[in-house]
């Protein structure tokens, strides 16, 4: 026991988890945004933008996110000298900030348009003869029920994000996976009581995510 | 595109006139983004034709890009079966008669759900090249590290899907196999999983995609897949930013085939269960994690939703 | 009975088979066994640092620490043919030597106390110091005290890189990445301005043709490398042997000769001071030869 309090105050976990769930809401935050403009695009009439979704949907979601980290580095900040930030650290933060709203964007696009899809073609024509325009019929009308199809997707991928957060560790961000490899190379007779920590520790951060997820579609859920 | 009235009117003339124009930026935005970045490419000397010609000649596919693609293929292929394996196996525990059974392979099931598939690789590839280095080559530590852990954390999605997939069968099957005699047990072998096995099978192959996505983590712990073997070739020739690039071509090309044999065998199956079948998006791994306690069945929106992860296509 | 589920057993089984049966070093170790009863002997090298280890596929590895490896080989009476190459990256040199993969290892192996405690060690062959790499044009960079304030690169988990943070620069930017090649092309877009390992490693990036005059050592090392030989513990009798190989090898001059062939069109030369005066160390006795180094 004594030991595992050892670690606790040896090395940065809490700092680490801190770490990973920054970067989860900074990255949930810019990929929903992104996601939603990618959904507007591809439901749009205009069949550039509608085209140029798709394309940039389909290629990140057959991309390993490994490689955009890689390449957020190398090529984002290596070659193409786009700096965020004069302090490496954070600098490196927002680029894997940066490639895991990437990589999320697309799903959460997919959430909102199936969202959208849910919404019965009567309920739009309905809006529409009523004399709502586009914008406030989709506010009042498609939106808030558009939403409640979307919820559990949308929870899906905000669970698949947090876990993800760990791979900014190819970008040279320390957090708790990082931190653990750390304590197990300099501990590793307590190799299994660490990985429980680490492990538990992202439990208790994705089953409330999940619970959430499950409350709020059960909640909203709409009859048709 | 059922989706596109919804939202928007058919266009008026003054609708086109913007959407052409619209169009017309797009493309010149999309050609300054490249340009751009051509451009820069160029500046610092990474465009030089002997840099890209060492990532894509002979000796670039024989000594590096080869191996690499057959490492990533091989660790993922295994894994496709042993999560398969594995996803039965806790599947049916989960469908147990028993509640213990039940309960101890659901803690099992959401442990490695929840647990960041990294976390698990990093820590296995520790394990094995400490405590089990009479049975694993050391030097073969990662590449057993990345299989078991995508084995442990598939393997678990798939046992729900297992799960969910015998939930969102129609009552009646259960009832008509009891009803000829057979035993729970019996039912479950021979008449509901079997049909959940073809219902989940579109879900199943996008898991695949998700399989051989994920096997890229693998580069994290040094494991010799594709990416690392880019890397080692980028070192070699001082082109590692080449090297990269076509490694990562490699992939998504390798995927983007994997997720057209999906679609295709979706759209085959479709019609052979009375479960009910579609590709959920691929890359989607997560459900919710916690699933309803098991002794109230879920409703059936529940079941479909688990099942559909994609309800966007259903009619 | 069932034959669905018996099918999937067997497919389950059979693919763990597999697992093992085409695991990626498996065609070595096939190679290994045949090899086995002859008198061969496995040396691990780096595969992936030019100008010291480097090997593509099957071909011959190249570099100074391998050629060093086959002159002190053929010292002792062995054949070119009876070398059989493995790859000994960084974290597994004592693994390997511990398990009995290797027989010895060439590697940028650096003796310190804290690996003598695993693995005995013969040499050193060559002294080497940490140093900086930087942009040819570069002329305000000659030592760690001028990083302040500027951007350093190294490789992950290295301690050159925090030394320098440590004990020169405190106000070092520091970016490190999983190995110096990244770095390099940091650097050489301007996004570092220096690059910092043993002196002898980033001679032998700066070597590969790639970069011709594009970068240059700044020759002013801050700390001691001795690169040894990595044998298995209690193996005294060889340690002596190739002890003396390598002051043969010293003697007439072939060391020098190698590293320069190794690190041709690089501003480098090994420090002088450190490389003429180069003892072996007493073999079996590692803590005991570094103390007196230090007293000198």
């Amino acid at each position: 026991m004594e030991d595992i309090l050892y670690l606790f105050e040896q090395y940065p976990i809490f700092e680490g988890f801190w770490t990973n769930i920054q970067l989860a809401i900074w990255a949930s935050i810019a990929a929903f945004i992104f996601g939603v403009v990618l959904a507007l695009f591809r439901v749009s009439p205009v069949r550039s933008l509608s085209w140029l979704s798709a394309a940039f949907i389909n290629v990140v979601r057959n991309t390993p996110l490994t490689v955009l980290v890689v390449m957020s580095v190398l090529v984002l900040w290596g070659q193409l000298q786009i700096n965020m930030h004069s302090n490496f650290e954070m600098n490196f933060f927002i680029l894997a900030t940066i490639a895991l709203s990437v990589y999320h964007a697309p799903f959460f696009a997919e959430a909102i348009r199936s969202g959208v899809n849910t919404v019965p073609v009567g309920q739009a024509e309905a809006a529409r003869s009523i004399g709502l325009g586009f914008f406030p019929a989709a506010r009042l009308i498609i939106f808030p029920q558009a939403i409640r199809g979307a919820i559990t997707p949308i929870g899906n991928t905000l669970i698949a994000l947090i876990k993800n957060t760990t791979v900014a560790a190819a970008a040279s961000v320390t957090e708790a996976s990082g931190v653990m490899k750390t304590m197990i190379e300099f501990n590793p007779n307590f190799m299994i009581a660490i990985f429980l920590i680490i492990a538990i520790g992202f439990s208790l951060i994705v089953i409330p995510v999940g619970l959430l997820t499950t409350w709020l579609s059960d909640k909203l859920a709409v009859t048709r | 595109m059922s989706n596109q009235y919804v939202l928007f009117d058919a266009p008026g003339p003054r609708a086109k006139r913007i959407t052409r124009m619209l169009n017309v930026l797009v493309a010149l935005g999309i050609i300054a983004i490249f340009v751009w970045i051509y451009q820069v490419l160029a500046e610092h000397g990474q465009m030089k034709p002997s840099l890209w010609w060492n990532a894509i000649n002979f000796n670039a596919w024989s000594n590096y890009l080869l191996p690499g693609v057959q490492f990533t293929l091989q660790a993922a292929a295994i894994a496709v079966v042993t999560s398969v394996v594995f996803g039965l196996g806790f599947g049916f525990l989960r469908l147990a008669p028993f509640r213990v059974i039940r309960w101890v392979a659901m803690v099992i099931v959401e442990f490695f759900r929840a647990v960041p598939v990294l976390v698990l690789m990093v820590f296995l590839h520790f394990f094995f090249s400490q405590f089990l280095t009479s049975y694993i080559d050391p030097r073969n530590s990662a590449y057993y590290a990345v299989i078991v852990a995508l084995t442990l954390y598939n393997g678990a999605v798939i046992a729900e899907l297992v799960r969910s997939g015998v939930r969102s069968l129609p009552k009646g099957q259960r009832e008509a196999a009891l009803a000829v005699g057979m035993t729970a047990t019996k039912s479950l072998r021979l008449v509901e999983v079997p049909q959940a096995l073809v219902a989940m099978l579109p879900s199943l192959v996008s898991q695949f995609v998700i399989i051989l996505k994920d096997s890229a983590l693998g580069y994290i712990i040094g494991f010799a897949e594709l990416l690392r073997y880019a890397r080692h070739l980028g070192s070699g020739y001082g082109n590692i930013l080449q090297a990269m690039v076509v490694g990562a071509i490699i992939f998504i090309v390798m995927n983007f085939v994997l997720v057209w044999v999906a679609q295709a065998l979706s759209r085959r199956l479709s019609s052979r269960t009375s479960g009910s079948v579609e590709v959920g998006i691929p890359g989607m791994a997560q459900m919710a994690v916690v699933a309803p306690d098991d002794d109230e069945a879920p409703t059936a929106t529940q079941a479909q939703a688990m099942i559909n992860r994609n309800p966007s296509e259903r009619e | 009975m069932k034959t669905p589920w018996m099918k999937l057993a067997a497919i389950g089984a059979g693919s763990l088979l597999a697992m093992t049966a085409c695991s990626p070093s498996a065609q070595e170790d096939t190679a290994d066994a045949e090899d086995a009863d002859s008198d061969t002997i496995t040396v691990g090298i780096k595969y992936d640092q030019p100008g010291l280890g480097f090997r593509e596929g099957d071909n011959d590895p190249t570099g100074f620490d391998v050629d060093v490896a086959k002159a002190v080989l053929s010292e002792m009476g062995y054949e070119e043919d009876q070398i059989e190459w493995e790859e000994s990256p960084t974290p597994q040199r004592e693994n390997m030597l511990e398990n009995g993969q290797v027989d010895m290892i060439f590697a940028t192996y650096s003796i310190t106390e804290e690996r003598a405690e695993r693995v005995d060690f013969a040499g050193p062959y060559f002294m080497a110091g940490q140093d900086i790499l930087v942009r040819a044009d570069d002329e305000d960079i000659t030592g760690p005290e001028d990083l302040n304030g500027r951007n350093l690169c190294s490789v992950s988990g290295s301690t050159p890189a925090q030394n320098v943070k440590d004990m020169y620069a405190d106000e070092v930017e520091l970016v490190e990445q999983d190995g110096y090649t990244e770095c390099l092309t940091f650097l050489q877009s301007g996004q570092v301005d220096a690059v910092t390992t043993d002196d002898i490693i980033l001679a032998g990036l700066a070597a590969a043709d790639e970069y011709a005059d594009e970068f240059k050592v700044v020759g002013n090392p801050f700390s001691e490398e001795p690169y040894g030989v990595g044998l298995p513990r209690d193996s005294d009798d060889t340690c002596e042997s190739v002890n003396e190989a390598i002051e043969t090898l010293r003697d007439d001059g072939t060391i020098d000769e190698l590293l320069a062939d190794n690190t041709e069109g690089v501003d480098y030369e090994a420090n002088a001071e450190l490389n003429d005066d180069l003892e072996v160390i007493t073999c079996g006795d590692v803590a005991g030869s570094l103390d007196e180094d230090q007293e000198e």
